[in-house]
């Protein structure tokens, strides 16, 4: 009885297999890049705003408080845009004739909002609170990254579930002093582990079994 | 109905075998439906399954190669859905922020909620301007921090997309400015020589409208006031008129009384006070000791009513019997001058004797209530009654009338007609109501309205009175509009807006002014102003008192004081005698919809009213027994002929309804209601006279052969308590694990330990899982069904707090709607005259939970604060959750529930709590996001949660005060300590699920005298 199969197939066999299992992890390694790649976190990538608002200029060389215009953020869930007074308590008085402004200006007159583009967000079925994070320690900077080197406001982070959860699982890792938190350039010390586990304790933050349950931020 | 529904057919169940097998059980049985007690297939499907209904038979015309294309399809899509861009946001600031606005964090604004004139007081939970939810108003009187279905459903009434949303003029769209020149013109006719001006308002106790109404009609001569109200307490003021000989408002502080009367009286579903009542009394019934005092109530009616079912003794009469029982109660009770028959009504004599006795001996703690629908003498009756027993100061204390005109609503209405007939009236302003709908049926009231020159009608709907008006003035509602009312003790209430009218709707006292001198004032000067005319503070002082009263929600002070009136004591005997086996049919409130105004309101149409469990529906109630001898089953379409008028309604037979009366509620048959409320029910004025509105004898019913389908939550819950098959009566009793617990006063003495069953603690703490180790908060509830009065308040909050959709009659009948929370009604004993039972249920948040081992994505788990979770995001549903829960608290969204499409509706939601979607399983989550808010707070504050701190939507809803929520891990917390109480029990304690929700076992307080 002559051979079923020819000798090649063998070859073929395994070229298939392997072939396939080699496509299937570049698939899956493509989708991977693709969902981490800034076309979807929108990391670093800058949005057309109304008004080309630096935070360069106004948190780093102005060095204003960042509760200067966020004004909510200890207080509320929402750290709050400010509204078209909070521009107009200076530039009121400079940059008034800046075509740059104009916008802000045209807001004020009209009594119209001005419509920023949202750079920072999370899913709806996400809820995340800016007043507790703030309250226990968790700096600005660690979710908006160098925002004042930002001359156009971007996303630092992907606010993937996975990065809440780094710190959800492992707080000392990032909390610093809340005397810090609104420092846009404070640099963690050498030996943040130790200082951030003497934190944790001192700010009564939930053990990460708290922390990581479902309904601290899904419900 | 459409024959696709696959609904239950109608059966001509053998009532006579159901009566056998309950005699045979001793009365000791607990039951929740006839289906139950016939062992239906029907009723074996849903106690078997939680969703007996086979989703793949929707799928109707899917051949299998679709269903592969379709399974192709979603594989391949399946894995990129993770991969949805996120949309580009906008953020919006304003441009001058207002004051105390945090966005992000809810503020609570006091305001009221008129309802037939009278004001409840509610706060307001308001996020960034829109209202989300109500809550009760601690400071004011009628709430005392408890509300009603209707106040609690008031914020889908106020974003309903049905609302009328323009001025319409001759059935075309105008404007409010066309409509002030058109008024402007009327006017001057008037003025110059026209008479007939006549306005037709529902009760007004509002003081500011009633000033300016009186002025209006000081304008015009020969102008008239009328008021009416489709379920008005005409026969109250009649009867106080009789006793009293003047109309006179009656306050009851049931909180004082020993033993409570109840003739025909629901003081616990609807009336000016309900809820303030039904926080009075249920403070009566605490049992924490041995030496408990409880009050005593009975009650006698002809439906069965959520006051019926906590009564202690409660007797079926027929409505029209009613007097004849009273008389022989006031005999009874020994009081001298109400003459009547013994005998006359169909009350045991010695029952009779009892809770005269028991009246007689507790003068000055007892208290008579009467019904609203009941004869003007049977309410003198009770007026002298009160006064015969020494409980007037005591118990119960009159004041001047709440309305600022009392006057016979449906006097008012007949004289309006025949003054239209006569040709007498010119113009007619309705501000409010819909009489064309709810008018009795011969004042032909919608082609009488035909013969009035100009018609002008402000209400919330383009209504079937809107329609027949030449202009249609949109209405504020009470959300968005300037106003006041007054509460049940005569308390000036201040309604508040929290939002701009949103379709430029107008407030009675908007519309009122544009006829007089203050046209062009808006609501808010015109109440601020009239209040400052009335009060002695002036300018800076009258600022301040205002301010303090737009904060408490009332004004301080204006609470009318009691007055000193006599009743007279013989009170003749009114043409309402006991009719001899005719059929008589009483028209009353519906418990979810009222008299038809909350008929769109999708949810109070889906909740399951009390006791029937009947929703999207009214229905001829008719009792088992007269069914029976009419040959008449549940489902039976039939014909209702009354004084030569007959309308057709679909039979539900009640289990407790008095024999040869038919209970027909108002509010249904809506024309033009809406999307939601035109359809449902059968219009009940349609036979309504206006010579017996509200009793009515003499009514024939004929079999149509038709069927009608009515979706009945009764059994869709049905827990299987059985356990495993018993062989014997005896073996089966032994097995069966009531739900219910119930003793007497004197049970509960002899053994405090009654609702503990030994057997069921033989597996407690048995477990193949390592116990679950808590630190810091351990959140459970406690249910005191001794307070639980059945009022499914708590039901509309938990569904406006979570979002929870409202799915239709359809999906309902298919055991699918979606509440969080039930209250499921439980009876004992006899067919006819049961005793019935609430017990609310939502979800146990058990320790050892059964949905979560059974998950295979994880999607519900136990939180280190021993909350059972829903993740959304991770749910497939596979429905092994629901299906392994004992209890039944699972809801399926089968289809997309939720409106994704509505923009009215998307400002009415809850921002703190996820909208679900399709194919997600949901259920009760303690309201996590209260939780947590609260816990953010205490953190904030370097503290713990203060107990009582967090209140979930149904515990803040309760009038009874019957949920307690908290920390079961301190020892001090009330949760605590109400769980320590020895009629603590958990529902299927031997499964060992060990839940967080447990109950308070219902202790009776009867009357050792009475037997049965």
């Amino acid at each position: 009885m002559s051979q079923i199969f020819h000798p090649a197939t063998n070859i073929i066999a395994k070229v298939t297999i392997f072939g396939a299992l080699i496509v299937a992890g570049l698939l899956g390694g493509v989708a991977y890049e693709l969902e981490m790649s800034p076309y979807y976190t929108n990391v670093n990538v800058t949005h057309e705003q109304p008004v080309p608002f630096s935070h360069k200029h106004h948190a780093g060389e102005l060095g204003l408080d960042c509760r200067y215009c966020h004004t909510t953020v200890e207080k509320s869930s929402f750290a709050g845009v400010p509204p078209t007074q909070t521009c107009m308590t200076c530039h009121s008085q400079i940059w008034t004739n800046s075509s740059m402004l104009e916008p802000v200006r045209f807001s004020y007159r009209t009594d119209k909002s001005i419509a920023w583009t949202r750079v920072n967000a999370v899913p709806q079925f996400v809820y995340f609170d800016h007043s507790i994070h703030i309250n226990k320690g968790v700096g600005c900077t660690t979710c908006h990254g160098q925002i004042a080197q930002m001359p156009l406001t971007y996303r630092a982070q992907t606010l993937y579930m996975s990065f809440c959860l780094d710190c959800h699982r492992q707080p000392e890792k990032y909390v610093r002093p809340r005397s810090e938190v609104f420092n846009p350039n404070y640099v963690a010390p050498a030996n943040q582990l130790e200082l951030g586990k003497q934190l944790v304790a001192e700010y009564k933050i939930q053990d990460t079994r708290h922390l990581q349950t479902c309904s601290t931020c899904h419900r | 109905m459409s024959s696709d529904l696959n609904p239950k057919l109608p059966n001509a169940l053998d009532m006579d075998a159901v009566r056998a097998k309950l005699a045979q059980e001793d009365g000791k049985r607990f039951w929740q439906s006839i289906d139950q007690l016939a062992e239906t297939k029907e009723y074996r499907e849903f106690l078997e399954n939680e969703f007996p209904h086979d989703p793949e038979k929707d799928k109707e015309g899917i051949n299998r190669r679709e269903v592969l294309k379709l399974a192709a399809a979603s594989a391949a899509l399946a894995g990129l859905s993770a991969c949805t861009k996120m949309p580009t946001q906008k953020i919006v600031p304003y441009v001058k922020p207002p004051e105390e606005i945090i966005p992000g964090r809810p503020l609570f604004y006091a305001t009221s909620m008129p309802l037939a004139g009278v004001a409840a007081g509610l706060l307001v939970e308001s996020h960034m301007g829109r209202p989300t939810k109500i809550e009760g108003n601690r400071e004011h009187p009628g709430s005392l921090g408890g509300t009603d279905v209707f106040s609690q459903a008031a914020t889908l009434g106020l974003y309903d997309p049905d609302r009328s949303k323009t001025v319409m003029h001759d059935g075309r769209i105008s404007d409010w400015a066309s409509f002030e020149v058109a008024m402007g013109n009327a006017k001057t006719q008037l003025l110059t020589g026209g008479t007939g001006f006549r306005i037709l308002t529902e009760t007004v106790t509002s003081p500011s409208l009633a000033a300016q109404v009186k002025d209006l009609l000081k304008q015009f001569p020969g102008s008239q006031w009328h008021q009416y109200e489709p379920c008005g307490r005409d026969n109250v003021r009649e009867g106080a008129r009789l006793a009293f000989g003047k109309p006179v408002n009656t306050v009851y502080k049931l909180d004082q009384a020993d033993v409570i009367v109840s003739l025909d009286a629901d003081f616990i579903t609807c009336g000016p006070g309900h809820v303030r009542y039904t926080r009075e009394f249920s403070s009566r019934r605490v049992v924490d000791g041995l030496d408990a005092k409880l009050n005593r109530l009975y009650v006698v009616e002809s439906m069965t009513t959520s006051t019926g079912a906590v009564a202690d003794h409660r007797k079926a009469l027929r409505s029209s019997d009613v007097e004849a029982f009273a008389r022989e109660l006031a005999a009874a009770a020994g009081i001298a001058g109400a003459k009547g028959a013994a005998g006359a009504s169909t009350i045991p004599a010695e029952w009779t004797a009892a809770a005269g006795k028991d009246l007689a001996a507790h003068r000055g703690a007892s208290l008579v209530l009467v019904g609203e629908e009941q004869p003007p003498a049977v309410h003198a009756l009770g007026h002298a009654m009160n006064a015969a027993l020494g409980n007037v100061g005591k118990t119960v204390y009159y004041t001047e009338p709440l309305e600022a005109n009392p006057v016979n609503g449906i006097e008012s209405l007949r004289q309006l007609v025949s003054d239209i007939n006569g040709g007498k009236v010119q113009m007619l302003l309705i501000l409010g109501g819909n009489p064309v709908y709810d008018a009795p049926a011969d004042f032909n009231f919608g082609s009488t309205l035909g013969k009035v020159n100009l018609r002008i009608h402000s209400g919330l709907y383009y209504d079937e009175t809107g329609e027949y008006s030449h202009w249609h003035v949109p209405a504020a509602h009470f959300l968005e509009a300037w106003g006041d009312a007054r509460a049940y003790d005569g308390t000036a209430s201040v309604i508040q807006p929290l939002i701009q009218p949103l379709y430029d709707g107008h407030s009675a006292n908007e519309v009122v002014a544009s006829f007089t001198k203050d046209a062009g004032k808006d609501g808010h000067e015109i109440v601020r102003d009239y209040w400052m005319g009335q009060r002695p503070e002036k300018d800076k002082a009258y600022e301040a008192y205002w301010e303090t009263s737009l904060h408490d929600g009332v004004l301080a002070g204006t609470a009318f004081p009691p007055i000193s009136v006599t009743a007279r004591a013989d009170v003749a005997a009114s043409g309402s005698a006991r009719g001899s086996d005719d059929i008589e049919i009483v028209f009353k409130p519906d418990p979810s919809v009222f008299d038809g105004r909350f008929a769109n309101n999708g949810w109070l149409q889906e909740l399951s009213k009390p006791n029937t469990k009947l929703t999207w529906d009214n229905a001829a109630m008719i009792s088992p027994r007269t069914a029976q001898k009419l040959g008449l089953i549940d489902g039976d379409y039939v014909k209702l002929e009354l004084g030569g008028r007959e309308m057709k309604a679909g039979i539900v037979l009640v289990p407790g309804h008095a024999d040869n009366s038919i209970t027909l509620h108002q509010g249904y048959g809506r024309r033009k209601a809406g999307a939601v409320g035109t359809g449902p029910g059968f219009n009940a004025n349609l036979i309504r006279p206006s010579n017996a509105p509200y009793i009515a004898s003499g009514l024939k019913i004929e079999k149509t052969g038709e069927k009608y389908y009515f979706a009945v939550t009764q059994h869709q819950y049905a827990i299987d308590q059985e356990g495993h098959p018993a062989t014997s009566l005896e073996a089966d009793q032994a097995v069966r694990r009531d739900l219910i617990r119930v003793a007497t006063l004197d049970e509960y003495r002899k053994d405090p330990n009654f609702a503990v069953i030994e057997e069921e603690q033989a597996t407690k703490g048995l477990s193949l899982y390592p116990a679950f180790k808590y630190e810091g908060y351990s959140w459970g509830m406690s249910v005191d069904l001794n307070k639980c009065v059945g009022c499914n308040a708590c039901v509309v909050a938990c569904q406006a707090e979570n979002n929870i959709p409202v799915v239709g009659k359809e999906q309902v009948m298919k055991g699918r709607a979606m509440p969080w929370i039930r209250v499921d009604t439980y009876f004992r004993g006899d067919l006819d005259a049961p005793e019935m039972f609430y017990e609310p249920v939502l979800c146990m948040h058990c320790e050892n939970a059964p949905c979560e081992v059974v998950c295979p994505v994880g999607a519900t788990v136990h939180s280190p604060e021993g909350l059972n979770e829903m993740v959304y995001n991770r749910c497939v549903g596979t429905r092994y959750c629901s299906n392994n829960c004992p209890y039944k608290v699972r809801r399926f969204n089968f289809m997309l529930f939720s409106d994704y499409t509505t923009p009215s509706l998307f400002g009415m939601r809850n921002p703190n709590v996820t909208v679900r979607s399709r194919g997600v399983m949901e259920k009760c989550t303690y309201c996590v996001q209260r939780i947590n808010a609260a816990k953010i707070l205490s953190e904030e504050q370097n503290r713990a949660v203060r107990d009582g701190e967090i209140v979930t939507a149904c515990q803040g809803a309760c009038p009874a005060e019957a949920i307690v929520f908290g920390n079961i891990g301190d020892k001090n917390s009330r949760v605590s300590k109400q769980k320590a109480n020895s009629r603590n029990y958990s529902l299927l304690d031997d499964l060992n699920t060990r839940p967080r929700t447990t109950y308070l076992a219902r202790v009776l307080n009867p009357n050792p005298e009475i037997r049965g």
